[in-house]
């Protein structure tokens, strides 16, 4: 068998606020193995992402929540959470309660 | 109102329907000239308008007369005695918004605010991701004021919360999750529908409302802060909000600005910020609730950090209190004011006896403790805990027989 292995294939929704960066794009895929990978992979493709989702120490945002298939990172491994094929990764800005 | 701006950055956007900072995700405030204001908002202008919240209008951001909810607010500020010589405190006030109208909690506040905002905007329908109180908020009004309304909460809230939404012909969605879950299903949809989400694209505005709650203590106690005040935290907002409430109250001289300390109440099921706080730390660690006050189950708080930037700036402490600690709150309460609190007022009473026992809200001071909503809404909760009707024949003989032996036991 020939061929470079692919990191996994998945799918990342865009929130509003960042949608003109993305050509109003809702929905990228992306291949990456963790989510500090898919961060950087969204940087490749659409320059300035990056400084919008993690501060300069590299920490993402305390008001930017990331859920990967729907649980929070915190939950998780956070940026080292690993990715596999068809996982779906959310950004959500923090909500006030109710 | 001049414009939003962004809590983190500073940046400036337009008064639209918006709610995060494009550059950081920071939430965006609403921003006043307070110059202007104190010309027209004085003590005695105050006084001479109804009895409202809206008798703060200046400070409130719509930006013309508000249409939705205008009989919102100036609930009553108990003294409370008997509590205060439960708990052991010189003097303890009750500011008491579990009789708000129309629905019963101090959400009808914010709602109002946002409401009013949304029609300003042009909205034809209104909703919002609840943990109960503010879906019944926004059913009602959105009914009295002609506007659509669907309204997110968890699947399994209290029956009395579902049907007070449900009666207003609201849209009611039970989601099979937690808050957090609601909340996380409602940024999306908020993104995708042109609706007027109240705690999600309106929140700049909606929070706004809570202020009213501070200005109003202040106005009741004779235009004075209190020395402390306890506020229960879900997300943080409201605690937040109370604070600057005060603070512009100080800043457009209605008030000195004499020392306030501003607490936290939180339920040892869901108590992110409250052991943040505890343990010295300016960040929180998100959690899973498990508690039965419900209203303040929110394991993301959204607010967290500035509620412990509150709580550190006014020199305040946090506690958490067990679901047995709030049943017994909740029922002294009752005992010793006549107030029936929900499940949050249960977390309040008990932290602020915590707080006092402790000495971190010293004996000899002052203090408003902030009861939110109605315990008739979540009447499981204390279901069982507070003994049951004793029945009797309609005969005289029979009841004194009930007393004889009562007077038996309490001998």
């Amino acid at each position: 068998m020939s061929g470079v292995i692919q990191n996994p294939s998945v799918k990342v929704r865009i929130p509003t606020p960042l949608r003109k960066l993305t050509n109003n794009e809702e929905l990228v895929y992306i291949n990456a193995l963790t989510v500090d990978g898919a961060i950087n992979a969204l940087q490749t493709r659409f320059p300035g992402i990056q400084e919008r989702l993690v501060d300069d120490k590299g920490e993402v945002r305390r008001f930017v929540n990331v859920y990967v298939n729907e649980e929070d990172i915190r939950f998780l491994k956070n940026r080292e959470t690993p990715l596999k094929d068809g996982d779906e990764i959310s950004i959500i800005p923090a909500i006030a309660g109710g | 109102m001049k414009a939003l701006k962004c809590r983190e950055c500073g940046r400036e956007y337009p008064l639209e329907a918006t709610h995060v900072c494009e550059f950081d995700f920071g939430p965006l405030e609403v921003a006043y000239d307070y110059d202007r204001i104190k010309k027209s908002l004085t003590k005695a202008a105050i006084e001479s308008r109804p009895k409202t919240m809206w008798r703060y209008r200046e400070l409130l951001p719509v930006a013309t007369e508000p249409t939705v909810g205008r009989q919102v607010g100036f609930t009553p500020l108990i003294k409370a005695d008997r509590l205060a010589k439960e708990l052991g405190i010189r003097e303890l006030y009750v500011k008491n918004d579990a009789v708000n109208y129309p629905t019963l909690s101090f959400k009808d506040r914010v709602v109002s605010v946002a409401l009013s905002r949304a029609k300003e905007l042009g909205f034809d329908t209104v909703a919002c991701a609840s943990t109960g109180n503010l879906a019944n908020s926004v059913a009602a009004q959105a009914a009295s004021a002609g506007l659509k309304s669907y309204v997110f909460i968890p699947s399994d809230l209290e029956q009395g919360k579902i049907l007070n939404s449900l009666i207003y012909g609201a849209n009611v969605i039970g989601i099979k999750g937690h808050y957090d879950e609601v909340n996380r299903l409602c940024a999306e949809i908020a993104g995708k529908f042109g609706w007027a989400f109240v705690n999600v694209n309106m929140r700049p505005y909606y929070a706004e409302g809570s202020k009213s709650m501070a200005y109003e203590i202040a106005e009741q106690l004779g235009w004075r802060l209190p020395q402390h005040t306890i506020v229960p935290m879900a997300s943080g907002s409201l605690l937040t909000k109370i604070h600057k409430g005060y603070q512009e109250f100080v800043k457009l001289g209605l008030v000195a600005n004499s020392e306030t300390h501003i607490h936290g109440a939180q339920a040892t099921g869901c108590s992110p910020i409250s052991v943040a706080q505890k343990a010295g730390l300016d960040f929180f660690k998100p959690v899973k609730p498990d508690t039965i006050a419900k209203s303040l189950a929110i394991g993301t708080p959204a607010d967290g950090f500035y509620a412990l930037k509150v709580m550190r700036d006014t020199n305040a402490a946090a506690d958490d209190v067990t679901d047995d600690e709030i049943r017994d709150a909740i029922k002294l309460l009752a005992e010793t004011e006549g107030i029936f609190a929900e499940t949050a007022g249960g977390v309040t009473v008990g932290v602020a006896k915590k707080l006092i026992a402790s000495g971190k809200i010293p004996k000899d001071s002052s203090a408003v403790i902030c009861v939110t909503g109605n315990g008739l809404k979540t009447l499981d909760a204390v279901n069982g805990y507070c003994g049951k009707a004793r029945e009797i024949k309609p005969s005289l003989r029979e009841f004194e027989a009930l007393l004889a032996q009562q007077e038996k036991v309490n001998a």
